[in-house]
């Protein structure tokens, strides 16, 4: 049944009574009116829906929520704001490396931990990193130049 | 302005949202009191239905309606379109399906909807779901291409040997004479695998009743919502089309698939007026996989006639093509409309097509990305590389010796298409001076020291873009200026991806000298926009560029108008440059902006004009365009493992006058991606006894990575189209018609040293260690 979670996104506390094993992207979508985080494969299979938690990348559609409650969790809504944008924000723009804008969420959100980890990752380090980031539109390219941008480095 | 000129590096202006999150997608809409749609699918390719039991399920927690096919045929629902007919060999007309929204006592593939439960939330639909009982008498199916025509599994009754239509063009007999007084002449089959299209954002749908209007709203991303909304109001729901409002808001990509209109679509509205709520539908991945359309899956005979000094004399084509259990709305289009891409940039002066379109028990067939385009190249260009390597001929010299001299031009081909412009020789040359082709003998020598085969393939290819052929399909634009003279633009054109937010403010500045914060964009809505046949075919920067320059001609025309009134000056000495009316030979001028602010102020009108500043076009441009390009692949194969990787990627295009080099090269990065996905990992598998989709999740059916692409050079060799104002070709299928073929010639050329003569996609490392071994295994001494 449904318990008191507390969850604390991007800076704000919350307390929502849902069920515990709800993937933590349902919460935020459907709860918090977080759309960032997109719904793709619904098995953790594609990473439109990732955000951090901690600081870690997670596939938030195979996520339960109670599982998140001890730490922040950031989607791409709270990465940067309008003002300010995220390192990575302003690359994806600077390297033009959007397309429809549907699978970017998690390429942004899983650099987003990978440079956290690794601040200046190599080509073959991003590479590795997004190899279960699905894009369709074939944006990959312009991608890998925009993390190796954010990271300050140039991708091969 | 100028930094928006036509030909500029303009960034998107669609970016800054979307980056933050802010996007707005079908399923980010959430509507008060919302109900869940949940598509019980049939589990068989063929079976009928000998009961359907419901009552459990209507009757289960939070279940509001469950619906049924006698319940659509009941409220007298129609069945979807085929939008091209063709013949069936005897004369007759070739059969359509009737594709309802649910299926009525048969089921022809996994996948096709057969009720639909409506509940208040998504989990108590699927849990209903479970307590519906049906009796399925399973029946035979087919799903193989090659063997619908002649199989003991009869898809429809009313064809009993599956074949919906035999067409042919060109001239057989001028064929058969050249093949055979031909030096050479070369034969391969070509199996062209069956794809699924897989746009991150998965089919979704919200539909609304308005009791208040007598109307619906659906929410749905589709690429053409004026399209839709006759399909839907039309042929479905037969109503008039005012009663229903088709909104698509940001689309996670379409690539051809959103072009058709889909049961669900339906279910959501019908659904909506049932239970009185907002009805929501959105496919699972897995779901998607059986429901959307499929693409692609054909199997061509190709042969090629060359004279001792390589020229080519004629062509004959052969293709089985598998449209699916039943018809998308531009299903039997894309079997059968594109062909004349199979002529390239060469003078072959006779060509021979028969396509033969067989039914299945599989899913549609629908356009994907090229849409009979890159199968039309990927035949000629591949058949040109053997026999390139049956004659003796260096493969790019053998095409250069083709190719139609630019003096040629217009040139009319072998097959349906005049080309109007192109220079496809220096094309080619640029793409190998790109690619170093010179220098391919020094890396395969490099990798065969590493023990990796090395292959480089090349492709020229050409295809029609705002087609088609003999009658172009228009385009609307409509350009309102309001009060505080800020200009809306609304196109008749849908951007899933492309960027036309920028694209239409970078017309804007050219045309009307207007500033990017004075224009706004909008499209996809049709009570927004009066008219538009929607973004398909490469269309859109062509077709919607000479709708834009329509609409603001007439802008500038009445805008002269007043600038003549407000500079008391005579209409005839006012002319109109970069968003600024002057009276000729003087400094006196007015900008645009202040004309439109002065359009809605009668004391600064003239008295016998019309208030307001705005104005609409339709055009139909007099002939289609055909973007070109030459595409260069290398890639190393590791015999071991059968692990191929593309090392190298050069295209050099010709898609006409550029708009924005950024926002073009992105459309050849992901045509690119695209074709050599299919080239060397994706294909939908059936299994054959069962008909059963084995390949239903993307752990299954592989997609291109990050991992899987090298850098592209890319590079332009703009000649500027004939048929439109702009002179744009268009670019958003040339990245895939030229990269399968390609990627293909690339792997076909490492395998070559082995003896491998024509090695069909996908380029699977198990496909290619058995194809390997399987020549180790011949080669190798009895023991």
């Amino acid at each position: 049944m449904a318990d008191a979670i507390e969850l604390n996104v991007n800076g704000k506390t919350y307390r929502l009574s849902v069920p515990p094993e709800t993937p933590l992207l349902y919460v935020l979508r459907n709860d918090l009116e977080l759309n960032g985080a997109k719904f793709g494969c619904g098995l953790g299979q594609c990473g439109a829906c990732t955000v951090l938690v901690g600081s870690q990348a997670v596939r938030s559609c195979a996520y339960p929520v109670d599982a998140a409650q001890d730490k922040p969790i950031t989607t791409i809504e709270g990465l940067g704001s309008p003002e300010r944008l995220h390192p990575l924000q302003q690359a994806f723009i600077d390297e033009q490396a959007v397309q429809c804008g549907y699978c970017i969420n998690g390429m942004v959100m899983t650099a987003a931990a990978l440079l956290l980890r690794d601040p200046h990752p190599d080509d073959s380090a991003i590479r590795q990193e997004l190899a279960t980031n699905l894009c369709r539109c074939g944006a990959h390219t312009r991608i890998l130049r925009a993390i190796a941008r954010a990271g300050g480095e140039t991708a091969q | 302005m100028r930094e928006f000129e036509l030909g500029r590096a303009v960034p998107r202006t669609e970016d800054f949202r979307l980056l933050r999150g802010r996007g707005r997608y079908t399923d980010d809409i959430a509507l008060p009191r919302q109900a869940y749609l949940h598509v019980l699918r049939s589990p068989h390719a063929a079976a009928r239905l000998r009961s359907l039991e419901t009552k459990a399920a209507a009757g289960a927690p939070g279940v509001l309606a469950v619906l049924t096919g006698p319940d659509a045929e009941a409220d007298g629902l129609g069945t979807f379109s085929s939008v091209v007919q063709r013949r069936r060999p005897d004369g007759s007309a070739n059969f359509v399906p009737p594709y309802r929204v649910l299926a009525l006592d048969r089921v022809h593939h996994v996948g096709e909807p057969v009720l639909a439960i409506i509940a208040e939330s998504l989990a108590a639909a699927k849990d209903a779901a479970e307590l519906v009982d049906i009796d399925w008498e399973i029946l035979q199916s087919v799903t193989e291409t090659a063997e619908a025509p002649a199989a003991a599994a009869t898809v429809w009754d009313e064809v009993p040997d599956n074949i919906c239509f035999v067409h042919e063009i060109g001239n057989k007999a001028a064929v058969d004479a050249a093949f055979a007084r031909a030096k050479h002449v070369v034969r391969e089959q070509f199996r062209i695998s069956r794809v699924a299209v897989n746009p991150m954002e998965g089919r979704t749908a919200l539909g609304v009743y308005d009791e208040h209007e007598d109307r619906y709203v659906l929410y749905a991303g589709v690429q053409g919502v004026h399209r839709t909304r006759a399909e839907l109001a039309g042929t479905i729901f037969k109503m008039p089309a005012s009663r229903l409002r088709v909104i698509s808001p940001d689309v996670g990509g379409g690539f051809g698939m959103k072009g058709s209109a889909f049961p669900e679509l339906a279910l959501v509205l019908w659904a909506a007026r049932k239970v009185a709520r907002p009805v929501k539908w959105a496919a699972e991945r897995g779901e998607s996989f059986i429901a959307d359309h499929h693409a692609r899956d054909n199997l061509s005979d190709v042969a090629l006639a060359l004279d001792e000094r390589g020229k080519f004399l004629a062509l004959r084509v052969n293709t089985i093509a598998n449209l699916g259990a039943f018809l998308a709305s531009m299903g039997v289009h894309v079997a059968t409309n594109n062909l004349g891409g199979l002529a390239g940039p060469y003078t072959t002066p006779h060509i021979h097509v028969t396509v033969t379109g067989v039914f299945s028990n599989t899913n549609p067939t629908c356009p994907y990305r090229g849409a009979g385009r890159p199968e039309a190249s990927y035949c000629i260009e591949r058949i040109i590389d053997i026999a390139a390597r049956q004659a003796g001929f260096e493969p790019a010299e053998l095409r250069r010796r083709n190719m139609i001299p630019p003096t040629a031009l217009p040139y009319r081909t072998g097959l349906v298409f005049t080309y109007d412009s192109g220079a496809f020789e220096k094309t080619l040359d640029m793409a190998l001076e790109l690619a170093d082709w010179r220098g391919v003998a020094a890396r395969r020598a490099a990798a065969a020291a590493r023990g990796k085969l090395y292959g480089a393939g090349l492709a020229s290819v050409i295809e029609i873009a705002g087609g088609p052929a003999d009658l172009p399909l228009e385009e609307a634009v409509e350009i309102r200026f309001d009060p505080t003279g800020h200009a809306a633009v609304l196109a008749g054109t849908h951007s899933h991806g492309q960027g036309h937010e920028t694209m239409y403010r970078q017309f804007a500045a050219h045309a009307l000298g207007l500033a990017p914060e004075h224009v706004q964009v909008f499209y996809g809505d049709t009570d927004l926009v009066f008219h538009g046949r929607g973004t398909f075919g490469s269309r859109s920067a062509s077709v919607g560029g000479a709708a834009f320059l329509g609409a603001a001609q007439k802008i500038i025309d009445k805008g002269r108008l007043i600038a003549a009134h407000l500079l008391e000056a005579s209409a005839l000495d006012v002319e109109f440059a970069e968003g600024r009316f002057t009276v000729t030979g003087t400094d006196r001028s007015v900008e645009l902006v202040e004309v439109a602010k002065a359009a809605f102020v009668p004391q600064r009108m003239p008295r016998d004009l019309e208030l307001g500043l705005d104005a609409r076009a339709v055009v139909t441009p007099p002939g289609p365009t055909f973007p070109n390009g030459c595409h260069v692949c290398e890639v190393e194969i590791d015999p071991e493992t059968g692990v191929a990787g593309i090392v190298r990627y050069a295209v050099v295009d010709d898609v006409g006058k550029v708009v924005n080099p950024l926002l073009l090269k992105g459309q050849i990065h992901g045509g690119v991606a695209q074709g050599a996905g299919q080239a060397l990992c994706e294909a939908l598998i059936y299994d054959h006894g069962s008909g059963q989709l084995l390949t239903g999740s993307f752990m299954d059916y592989c997609m291109p990575r990050a991992t899987d692409l090298p850098m592209l050079a890319v590079a332009s060799n703009e000649v500027p189209a004939k048929t439109n104002p702009l002179g744009i070709k268009g670019a958003g299928e040339a990245g895939t018609v030229g990269a399968l073929p390609a990627v293909m010639n690339a792997i076909n050329d490492a395998l070559l040293p082995l003896g491998i003569r024509h090695f069909d996609m996908p380029a699977t490392p198990e496909r290619l260690w058995r194809a390997i071994r399987a020549v180790e295994t011949k080669k190798a001494p009895p023991p």
